[in-house]
């Protein structure tokens, strides 16, 4: 027995009843801890490299694109592979266009929901709301192309925008004839589709608003309404926000649902009943079929303008959660 | 004490300058024959009262970032006893406790200084195995930490790390659980999920989890403190039974519990040692005033 | 302002908003359900299950060739994004220091973020540039990266959950970190990353725009990995948008067959996790 057994070097198990650590299982152990750590690093890591690599593929890839196209690439408006004019002037102002008017109807609709599941409905009957709201995120976007084009296609064709444009028909926006598919069309599937994110997101928000606020408030003669909206609204605007901000890039980013609804015509209508196009629309469409290589490269630089587009969008959205959860921290 | 003299022969004599490896280091020369005593803390005679000492600390302190967790301590802990720590909320008795196995190094703020030696070597030496510290110095948390596991597979935790498998495992578990005094209340179900027990059956389970591998010392922190007066009287009587193998260091509360079970009591204050000798003599005649108002319940 | 009446209708009135936006959005969520499961089912038919597409323009055939290259994405897909995510979740939950733990963080909710058909340039790109022909590894290594950032996510976030005592008690017995780790903290929270997983799975099974220039599509068996393959969601596509009465029905079925997929997929996470807190 010595009583250096402590030390590394010297493996010796004092206790003769004790089992032997061999030499190999006990070099394995200590070896055991730098090799598992240095793995789940590289795995961690592996995002980062992941992500540059993503980035340097669109970038490299468009090289051609940029090179023959230029800055004017963003400012045109003819999009003609044929003749070889590319300008994705159209695809930006479909996917913008569409992404907010979205993002407007669905805000209000969102955080009315989140209001009413937080403040006024019974916690159970909230808990499973919320579940059927996660569900309805989890739908496929597939699947809500097929109902677009199956469904509210013929819904709006037949019962909806007819009346619109009788009463609002003069305004451009809601002007010309209406075939179905239209940049309006693709809002209202977007709206279904991030709608739940709202709702989802801002429910816990303000659920997690403190008590003590609330009682404040009320202590202070409001009625439900004013503590919700002059106390609770604040409280949690940031993590609204946020929720809006991550529901703006999903809407940016969508692809299917949007393609099936949109009418894919590249061009820049006055009105909101036109057929249109989005970024991911056209590179979902031509991208097999892009014959030459500036055409390709072209259709890859419009993924790379949406990319910064979301990722600017995203990380918005990430410092305004930072944020919130800095202040909660504090407060 | 008595029978802590018999077993004298077969413990290895600790004092660090009968280890052949470490005796050329200066530090552990110098700490041979220079065993310093706070100078207002009653002389005792380590080497005649408490020969084995297997843990010794010199001059430890415990900092969190600024903080103080514990300062100076300069204490010896004999084998095959009860040693108790008693004092104030805050007085740094875990703190101290937890980095006899080091498991302070999880407080990424926490940093030692001085030195604590654990079998006449320094425990915060860099060389030195944690693994194999740990597995020599057991600890059974104040909050019983049961793994999510069956009963059988958290006793058996720790000997599988070290390889016993099969027969001699089983063996293994069940004399552990016997001396951990659960063994009758549980041996027809071992593979029921441990968080199924009662908190002092859990409080048990752990005790028997930190027997099985096989430790020479085993820290307690307020192992009672979540328990019943009869699980508490259980847990007291395994520790009586336990001593005769097992150095034991325990932190309480308790005052009577202190009394009950341990030969020797430490006192901290503010992170302090500050009074440390025979359990009689500190809660019968304490030498210094801030101990005697403790132990009479006149202090915090 | 000081008007009490006033105040109170507005109260009434904001609040009645509310309900209408709520009773708006679950109208809306049961009458997709229903009609999706209604109008699904109908179309579902043994053939759809075991036989091949028919050939273009005529009716009858099924999707047979779709739901096993689905589930070879899948299985593809899993095998890359799980470990990655899982191996880096551990490493951000249980190894994390300060800059860079954040900084892998930020990356993963930005990758979480990236739209599905750019991952599918990237994966094109990558993969079936490289090959020169569409493959199963490339849409399942398409999806996979779709999965790493919520695998990796969810894991940290129930490792977390793990009670620090538990790490304590494992290592006061000898453990190693790396033993802690894989016999204690991951078992304890291995119902929560299972869950994780599943979601993640369900995510990605949906997904079509990756797909629709990695694995392509096919309308007949695709032996192995190395050729193009079907999937369900590409196929609803394909035939929704197709002119043939016969394939909307079909594009119908199968909508319904994924959509139950998900869900199943969706309702077990929920209810292993649910099982786990009422331990
Ligand atoms: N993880 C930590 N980080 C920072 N400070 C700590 C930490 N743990 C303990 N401390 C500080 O160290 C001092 C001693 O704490 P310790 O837990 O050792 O006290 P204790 O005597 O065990 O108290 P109790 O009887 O309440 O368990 C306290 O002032 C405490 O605030
Ligand atoms: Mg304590």
């Amino acid at each position: 027995m010595t009583t250096g057994m402590l030390l590394s070097e010297s493996d010796k198990t004092p206790d003769p009843g004790a089992p032997l650590r061999t030499r190999l299982s006990g070099f394995l152990a200590r070896l055991g801890d730098p090799l598992f750590y240095g793995l789940t690093l590289c795995c961690a890591a592996s995002i980062i490299v992941i992500t540059g690599c993503l980035v340097y593929q669109l970038y490299a890839h468009s090289a051609e694109a940029r090179h023959t196209l230029g800055w004017g690439f963003l400012t045109s408006q003819e999009w003609n592979p044929v003749s070889g004019e590319f300008g994705a002037l159209p695809f930006v102002f479909g996917t913008v266009v569409t992404s907010i008017l979205a993002i407007l109807i669905a805000t209000p609709l969102g955080v009315g929901t989140a209001i009413f599941l937080a403040e006024m409905a019974p916690r159970r009957l909230s808990n499973i709301m919320a579940f059927l709201v996660d569900l309805l995120a989890a739908v496929p976007s597939v699947i809500y192309g097929l109902l677009g084009i199956f469904l509210l296609v013929p819904l709006l064709n037949s019962t909806v925008v007819p009346p619109m444009q009788r009463v609002l028909g003069f305004l451009p926006i809601f002007s010309g004839s209406f075939y179905g598919v239209s940049l309006f069309s693709a809002s209202l599937v977007l709206v279904i589709m991030v709608v739940p994110f709202i709702v989802s997101i801002s429910r816990e928000v303000l659920l997690a608003v403190p008590v003590e606020q609330r009682e404040a408030s009320y202590a202070l003669g409001s009625t439900h309404w004013e503590t919700v909206w002059k106390v609770v609204l604040p409280h949690a605007r940031r993590g609204i926000y946020a929720s809006v901000f991550l529901g703006l890039a999903r809407a940016l980013g969508e692809t299917m649902a949007v393609t099936m609804v949109i009418g894919n015509t590249p061009q820049i209508a006055k009105s909101l009943f036109a057929p249109g196009y989005t970024i991911a629309a056209v590179i979902a469409n031509e991208f097999t079929e892009a014959t030459g290589s500036l055409y390709l490269s072209a259709l890859i630089e419009l993924g790379l303008v949406l990319f910064g587009i979301t990722i600017v969008i995203n990380g918005l959205a990430r410092l305004l959660i930072l944020a919130t959860t800095r202040g909660l921290q504090h407060g | 004490m008595a029978t802590m003299a018999t077993d004298l022969t077969q413990e290895t004599s600790v004092l660090p300058e009968q280890d052949e490896k470490r005796d050329t280091r200066p530090e552990v020369i110098a700490l041979a024959d220079n065993i310093r005593i706070q100078d207002d803390v009653p002389r005792f005679d380590i080497r005649s009262q408490c020969l084995p000492t297997i843990i010794r600390a010199e001059k430890f302190s415990v900092y969190y970032g600024k903080k103080v967790g514990v300062k100076d301590i300069t204490m010896d802990i004999c084998s095959r006893s009860v040693t108790a720590i008693i004092g104030p909320s805050g007085c740094g008795k875990s703190t101290f406790l937890r980095s006899i196995n080091r498991m302070n190094d999880l407080i990424p703020i926490a940093r030692a200084e001085g030195a604590l030696y654990v079998n006449g070597v320094n425990a915060y030496d860099r060389r030195v195995d944690l693994v194999n510290l740990r597995q020599r110095v057991g600890m059974v948390f104040q909050k019983a930490n049961p793994f999510p596991k069956s009963i059988y597979d958290n006793v058996a935790y720790g000997p599988r790390l070290q390889g016993v498998r099969g027969r001699a495992l089983d063996d293994l578990v069940e004399s552990c659980l016997r001396d951990a005094a659960l063994w009758d209340e549980v041996k027809y179900s071992l593979g029921k999920s441990a968080l199924a027990l009662s908190g002092g059956q859990q409080q048990r389970l752990c005790i028997a989890r930190a027997l099985a591998t096989k430790p020479q010392v085993l820290l307690m922190d307020e192992p009672c403190s979540a328990l019943d007066p009869i699980a508490t009287a259980k847990i007291e009587e395994l520790i009586a039974g336990l001593k005769h193998a097992y150095t034991i260091v325990i932190v309480t509360h308790n005052m009577q519990q202190a009394a009950r079970v341990s030969d020797r009591t430490a006192f901290f204050c503010l992170g302090e040692l500050i009074e440390y000798g025979d359990t009689r003599a500190i809660f019968t005649k304490p030498s210094r005033k801030q101990t005697e108002d403790y132990v009479t319940g006149r202090f915090g | 302002m000081g008007n009490l009446l006033w105040r109170r209708m507005t109260n009434a009135v904001m609040f009645s908003m509310t309900l209408m936006c709520a009773l708006g959005v679950v109208g809306v969520l049961f009458f997709i359900f229903g009609y999706l499961f209604w109008n699904g089912g109908r179309y579902v038919n043994w053939d759809f299950f075991t036989r091949l597409p028919a050939p273009v323009g005529e009716s009858g055939g099924g999707m047979a060739n779709a739901i096993i290259g689905s589930a070879k994405l899948l299985l593809l897909a899993t095998l890359v994004g799980a470990p990655i995510g899982f191996l880096g979740g551990i490493y951000l939950a249980e190894f994390g220091g300060k800059t860079f733990p954040f900084f892998v963080r930020y990356v993963t909710d930005l990758l979480n973020g990236v739209p599905s058909i750019v991952i599918g340039i990237f994966a094109y790109a990558v993969v079936v540039l490289r090959v020169r022909h569409f493959s199963a590894w490339a849409g399942g290594f398409a999806l996979g990266i779709m999965m790493i950032p919520i695998a990796l996510r969810s894991t940290e976030e129930f490792l977390r959950q793990v009670p620090t005592s538990l790490r304590e008690g494992a290592l006061a017995l000898g453990a190693t970190r790396w033993q802690m780790i894989l016999t204690v903290v991951v078992p304890a929270a291995m119902r929560g990353i299972l869950s994780g997983m599943m979601l993640d799975i369900a995510r990605v099974a949906g997904e079509t725009a990756p797909l629709l220039f990695t694995s392509f599509g096919n309308r007949f068996w695709s032996e192995g990995f190395d050729k193009p393959t079907a999937s369900l969601p590409v196929m609803i596509f394909t035939y929704a948008i197709g002119p043939y009465d016969d394939w909307h029905r079909q594009a119908w079925a199968a909508g319904f067959v994924l959509l139950a997929m998900v869900f199943m997929f969706n309702i077990t996470s929920r209810l292993l996790i649910s099982w786990r807190r009422t331990r």
